[in-house]
């Protein structure tokens, strides 16, 4: 079950993992966009960080939408009103409850899903974010449906699918975005979303290990 | 009381630059800005749409208009925080033209839903708005052939004024016939897109031909037709 330690712990991960990848997703995003994606990611969860400090949220919805309003008011671009509705989505999904099963998480993936793709309008092989969120939010809700009840199977198989969904960007031709800018010349680079999308679902696993 | 409008763009000085241009032609319209992030870079914040938006509830509504790409997803996300209020409607429409259009309608009476359609029918002039405005043209003929008769109302005005149609007077026809019940056509083009009356560059001397349907067209007959009669006001 997941509680509010383990969605602090996953967010304190997230702070950690873009501030390590920050220079990899500034190089992701030059090749194809304009370089401020691991900028904006570094500083929008830092201030995750702060908020948490400041305010101890009790419940993993709680959580999830301190972690929205502040990626949404602080990473800017497209990224923040992105992620700020992916993990608003799943904190409605998730509710008030005190602990999230593995069918709940599950159903908070697709929501997040559902929130990037309505938001943004991109489709799965537009080389977006999505191209990670849309294996990953599949992977889970199969993991949970084999009825295993093992949180940790659900995040594995997402935290799995959202990086091979992200390599998968690598040869696709970008459709939306400041990549579809460059049409054929956005080929042969891994989409930033994507590739920071896996990092965050990954550190989701870390939380739980 | 009228609608209000709030603008987001990632440039604060586009946001205010912007409301003060429309801010002339509709002095009375509440016209608030998001421009530019919290700490006065190029973005757009969400605190500050929230808050503009905060500030602009209480009237008949808010229309929203915004420039780029990351500009409506703020606006799409402040809005889904607020729990998407009913009242509250966002102009797909591009920023300057659309909000001039917008806070025209606000300042004659149009209520919510008018004033996002006035901001929006700008679209209808815009390169690759062709469909838009056929679609216009379009509904109002089949409109008038279901009935079996032309439009409900016709008048042709000359223009006396000495600067003939400009922002002005297009503005001030535009958002009279918006809060009018009818679906009017002024030589052809949709008479509460202002700039579509811009666009038909008519001179002092012109006559202009408008053809109005519903339940309002005679009331709309008559204020394009009083407003022209009286040179909009101007020499």
């Amino acid at each position: 079950m997941l509680d509010v330690n383990w969605t602090i712990k996953w967010l304190t991960l997230c702070a950690q993992a873009m501030a390590e990848n920050r220079l990899y997703l500034i190089e992701l995003d030059r090749a194809i966009g304009d370089s401020d994606h691991g900028e904006n990611m570094d500083r929008g969860f830092q201030a995750v960080l702060e908020k948490l400090a400041e305010v101890r949220p009790e419940t993993p919805g709680a959580a999830l939408k301190l972690t929205a309003m502040t990626l949404m008011s602080k990473v800017g671009g497209a990224a923040g009103p992105l992620y700020g509705t992916a993990f608003l989505r799943a904190s409605t999904a998730v509710g008030d409850a005190a602990e999230v099963d593995p069918a709940a998480w599950a159903k908070a993936l697709v929501a997040a899903r559902d929130g990037i793709v309505a938001r943004g309008k991109a489709e799965s092989g537009d080389k977006t974010m999505v191209d990670a969120w849309t294996p990953a939010a599949e992977a889970g809700q199969a993991a949970a449906a084999h009825g295993a009840g093992n949180v940790l199977e659900v995040l594995v198989a997402a935290a799995e699918a959202a990086e091979a969904g992200a390599i998968a960007t690598d040869p696709l031709v970008a459709r939306k975005g400041r990549a579809s800018y460059l049409g054929e010349r956005s080929a042969g680079h891994r989409d930033p979303g994507a590739a920071s999308s896996a990092l965050i679902l990954r550190a989701a696993v870390e939380a739980a290990a | 009381m009228t609608v209000r409008l709030v603008v987001v763009s990632h440039s604060e000085k586009i946001a205010d630059g912007a409301a003060e241009l429309a801010a002339q032609m509709a002095p009375d319209v509440v016209i608030l800005t998001a421009g530019g992030t919290a700490d006065g870079r190029i973005g757009t914040s969400l605190e500050k749409v929230m808050s503009a938006l905060d500030q602009a509830a209480g009237g008949d509504g808010v229309v929203v208009v915004t420039d780029l790409g990351s500009a409506v997803m703020t606006a799409e996300s402040a809005l889904e925080f607020a729990g998407d209020p009913a009242d509250v409607l966002l102009a797909d429409a591009p920023l300057v033209e659309g909000l001039v259009a917008a806070a025209v309608a606000a300042q004659s009476g149009a209520g919510v839903e008018a004033v996002r359609l006035a901001a929006e029918a700008v679209y209808a002039h815009a390169p690759g708005g062709a469909e838009a405005s056929t679609a216009f043209i379009a509904g109002t003929v089949t409109e008038g052939s279901v009935t079996g008769k032309g439009p409900d109302f016709t008048g042709d005005f000359e223009l006396v004024n000495q600067a003939g149609m400009h922002a002005r007077p297009a503005a001030k026809i535009a958002g009279g016939l918006a809060a009018l019940n009818a679906e009017v056509t002024v030589n052809g083009v949709d008479g509460t897109a202002m700039t579509s009356l811009m666009t038909l560059a008519a001179g002092q001397g012109s006559v202009l031909h408008v053809e109005a349907w519903g339940p309002d067209a005679e009331r709309a007959i008559n204020y394009v037709g009083g407003l022209v009669q009286a040179g909009f006001g101007e020499p």
